[in-house]
């Protein structure tokens, strides 16, 4: 009786020490685990970035760098906009189902706030190359179909003016568009959404 | 023996943290004593007002580098609109750090050396020293900047306040051979110091400017070690948990010594 | 039967013990649980003073864990290492928690070291058969203080620097080839960049491996011998039917269980200070060290850390460089005779004569008011202090010598002496 007690004393004791052990040993684990985190320089230097639009011109594309990835911002002439606007059967992602690649206020046919201007952090969906501008149409290399767009040299991946990925490459899904919103007319910040008015 | 072996390590620890305790007043400077600066980095009111006195009085030359504006912004609980109005002036995001306008190069050539950077200047010298050091400028025609200081002689640095805290004047005591009975001055040199007096007044009491100083040394212990509020009390937790903790593996090892004959 | 190969495992046995059974059939995991832990079986009769080799690998871990982290966001060169430091202790997530861990480590790491030598002289653990296992010990701790020293330049502070410069100059009091050794040391004309970038190189790579070897070696050799304890008697020699130690009980569980009380009370002591005063009052993080180093400014009052101060005041003692340097090299060298200088037969101090009680107190002392010396700036009075104190260091071992040829000693009894 007496040593049965003394069993269950003994068990209930080195259970509760060794739980408390491991609570501390998580515990311990946090501080160590956190410090990966982007630390207050990363955040820093990953601050949103302002662009003025004011000197591109249509049809042609500005690069800025934001949180060390190249964001392309493309103004599309009127004529992209219509070649845009046409055949739609041979890309992936057409209506920019996959939630994650773009914010919802980008989530519309021509994947922008404004329809004129397209951001899109140029980073191939694929591995991460960064895509060549192939704004004209149907050149010799890429055939008679090509309407504008992006060609990832590394694997050939094709992306249309909006950034959404043609079927039958290696990309999975659509050129990711930034969190993005317009200061004033011509003055863009990229890296707050637009829903986040400060 | 009365100390019993066993508890010697016990005698020797107690030891370490006893001695420990007067190196507190670190940097000592010569005869002249340091005054404690009886600050208190957990009173935010305190901390905004030595935030911006530094600001408005030290940064147009030293630099607190280390120190970026949003993590003050955050310590001192400030609004975007109050950090930028009251604090920010050659800075334009809160991201940046408390860096200085003036060129280095322009700084040694007016100052004969770049005013150094004071994120860390609690830490190496101490509160008292820099609270001590911005009560004791004294009126020296000899110095190049017209005042001299008690605790950090023939310093570069003018008296930057003098408009709040008035000029004061130093008295020091003589030496006299014993043999040839000469006497001999010992102007500016803080072991033979006597008193100081008031001999201009400023714009604020000798009250009021005191609290000011202790407010920017508020602010320096603060930039010295952020992390010191947040730490003591993690610190406490982290205690509570290795008491329990301690608790049960004692019992454990009673519990499992039982056997032991 | 414990050698039993694995296709040997009883029917029905659950899938724990078939994996260990698969384990210890290609690697000797039971085999080495049993030897170092469950059937290692040490004296029932340790004290507080048997707690601090295990307090040593707590904090080695501590340092190796903190050590890694901090070298993730650490630059090791003279242009960014200072900044780098700042960044860690205010950009960097919980950077000032790993930073104080590991600066407070050191500390610690030298407080439960010296205990731990000095519990090996209260009760002979050096002598016969354990003299290897005392001169691997040397030889972890001159590896150790190798360790901090290269360790405490990587901050870039004041006290780094001038540090540095006063112990690598140290070695131009040797003679012909003192000047180009010290020049080699550095790489460079002045303690630099190159200077740091090496001893970075050394403090997180080579010194750490080395150190981690000499443990496991350290350990398997008292594994070999067995523990010594307060009574200094061989339990091996006095086994039971079952060939266990009348004496011993086995590491696991009974030391693991006591081992476990040390190791928190020791954490409660040491996050205390890393909470609460991670500078120590300037003994563990010197504040001149919070100025960035300054080639052409010396600090007012350069001292060593604390654990160096006792070999630092017998250099300044001498009033001659070289003779300096070589007083202070054969205070660490002696050390390592210490199992021939003994000639006693009797381990623990228990058994001794006063005559060595008091010496060993007189030492002691001796090598406390040193260190404390090693502190203060030299004042004539100090280093009389220090001279005599140097004298009474160097007299232990020689006193020790003579007096143990002929020491007599209360006779030991057989059994260890245990009061439940």
């Amino acid at each position: 009786m007496s040593e049965d007690n003394g069993l269950s004393r003994r068990r209930f004791l080195t259970v509760a020490t060794s739980i408390t052990g491991a609570v501390g040993a998580v515990a311990a684990a946090v501080p160590f685990l956190s410090s990966w985190q982007p630390s207050a320089r990363a955040r820093a230097l990953g601050a949103p970035v302002e662009v003025d639009l004011s000197k591109l011109e249509p049809g042609s594309m500005m690069r800025v760098i934001w949180r060390g990835n190249p964001v392309s911002i493309l103004r599309r002439s009127e004529t992209m906009l219509k070649l845009l606007a046409g055949e739609k059967a041979d890309l992936r992602d057409p209506d920019s189902d996959v939630l994650d690649q773009q914010p919802e206020y980008a989530r519309n046919a021509t994947r922008s706030i404004k329809p004129e201007f397209l951001i899109v952090i140029s980073n191939c969906t694929h591995l991460g190359c960064v895509p060549v501008n192939r704004f004209e149409v149907a050149p010799a290399d890429l055939g008679p179909d090509w309407v504008g767009g992006f060609f990832c040299p590394c694997h050939g991946s094709k992306f249309d003016l909006a950034g959404r990925v043609y079927a039958g490459v290696p990309a999975p899904t659509n050129l990711k568009v930034p969190p993005h919103r317009y200061l004033g007319d011509k003055t863009l910040l990229i890296g707050e959404d637009a829903e986040v008015a400060a | 023996m009365i100390i019993r072996v066993k508890h010697i390590p016990a005698v020797l620890l107690s030891t370490v943290i006893g001695l420990s305790m007067p190196m507190v007043a670190n940097a000592a400077g010569g005869g002249f004593a340091l005054e404690a600066a009886g600050n208190d980095v957990a009173d935010i009111a305190s901390l905004q007002r030595g935030a911006r006195n530094f600001v408005n009085y030290c940064m147009g030359c030293h630099s607190a580098k280390y120190i970026r504006f949003s993590k003050l912004q955050e310590t001192l609980r400030l609004t975007d609109e109050q950090i930028q109005e009251n604090l920010m002036f050659a800075a334009s995001k809160v991201d940046e750090t408390m860096r200085v306008a003036m060129p280095a190069a322009d700084a040694a050539r007016w100052f004969g050396q770049v005013p150094p950077d004071l994120t860390l200047v609690a830490r190496s010298r101490g509160t008292a020293w820099v609270y001590t050091f911005l009560k004791s400028f004294y009126l020296d025609e000899k110095a190049a900047t017209g005042t001299n200081n008690l605790v950090f002689p023939n310093a570069s640095m003018p008296h930057v306040l003098w408009e709040l805290q008035g000029l004061q004047s130093a008295t020091f005591h003589t030496s006299t051979n014993e043999e040839t009975g000469e006497i001999t001055e010992h102007f500016g040199d803080p072991a033979y110091f006597e008193s100081l007096e008031q001999v201009a007044t400023g714009s604020l009491s000798p009250e009021e400017y005191d609290q000011f100083v202790r407010d920017i040394v508020n602010f320096l212990d603060w930039a010295g070690t952020p992390e010191q509020l947040e730490r003591r009390t993690l610190g406490i937790w982290v205690l509570i948990f290795l008491l329990v903790f301690l608790i049960f593996a004692y019992l454990l090892k009673v519990e499992i010594w039982k056997d032991v004959k | 039967m414990s050698n039993a190969p694995a296709n040997a495992v009883p029917e029905g046995a659950g899938r724990g013990t078939r994996l260990l059974a698969w384990i210890d059939a290609r690697f000797p995991l039971s085999k080495m649980m049993r030897e170092h832990a469950t059937e290692y079986y040490a004296g029932k009769n340790f004290n507080i003073w048997y707690v601090f080799g295990v307090l040593a690998m707590v904090v080695l871990i501590i340092q190796l864990i903190t050590g890694i982290f901090l070298t993730m966001n650490y630059k090791p060169s003279a242009e960014d290492a200072f900044a780098s430091v700042e960044y860690i202790m205010r950009d960097v997530e919980w950077g000032w928690l790993i930073r104080y861990l590991h600066s407070t480590g050191a500390s610690a790491f030298f407080i439960v070291v010296y205990l731990h030598m000095f519990r090996a002289m209260l009760y002979g653990s050096y002598k016969k058969p354990r003299e290897l296992l005392w001169l691997i010990g040397m030889v972890i701790y001159v590896a150790l203080m190798a360790e901090a020293f290269m360790g405490y330049l990587l901050p870039w502070g004041q006290m780094s620097y001038w540090g540095a410069q006063v112990i690598i100059s140290l070695f131009g009091a040797l003679p012909v080839i003192g000047d180009p050794l010290v020049e080699w040391i550095r790489g460079d004309y002045n303690i630099s960049d190159i200077t740091l970038n090496r001893f970075f190189a050394l403090h997180v790579i080579a010194v750490p491996l080395a150190l981690v070897m000499l443990v496991v070696m350290h350990i398997l050799a008292l594994h070999e011998t067995g523990s010594n304890n307060p009574d200094g008697i061989e339990i091996k020699e006095n086994k039971g039917p079952d060939g266990i130690p009348v004496d011993g009980i086995a590491f696991h569980p009974f030391y693991t269980a006591k081992d476990l009380v040390a190791i928190i009370v020791f954490l409660i002591l040491f996050l205390g200070v890393v909470f609460f005063a991670p500078e120590m009052g300037g003994y563990f993080l010197e504040h001149a060290n919070f100025e960035p180093a300054n080639s052409l400014k010396t600090p007012e009052h350069i001292a060593p850390v604390w654990y160096f101060t006792p070999f630092y005041a017998i250099l300044r003692a001498v009033p001659d460089k070289l003779g300096g340097v070589i007083l202070m090299g054969g205070a660490i060298i002696v050390l390592f005779l210490l199992p021939w200088l003994d000639r006693s037969p009797v381990k623990s101090i228990r058994y001794r004569g006063w005559g060595y009680k008091g010496a060993l107190a007189v030492f002691a002392v001796s090598f406390v008011v040193l260190g404390y010396l090693g502190m203060q700036p030299p004042t004539d009075t100090y280093t009389l202090i220090a001279r005599v104190c140097t004298i009474l260091y160097f007299g232990f071992f020689i006193y020790l010598y003579i007096y143990t040829g002929s020491e007599q000693g209360k006779p030991v009894p057989d059994r260890l002496t245990y009061h439940g």
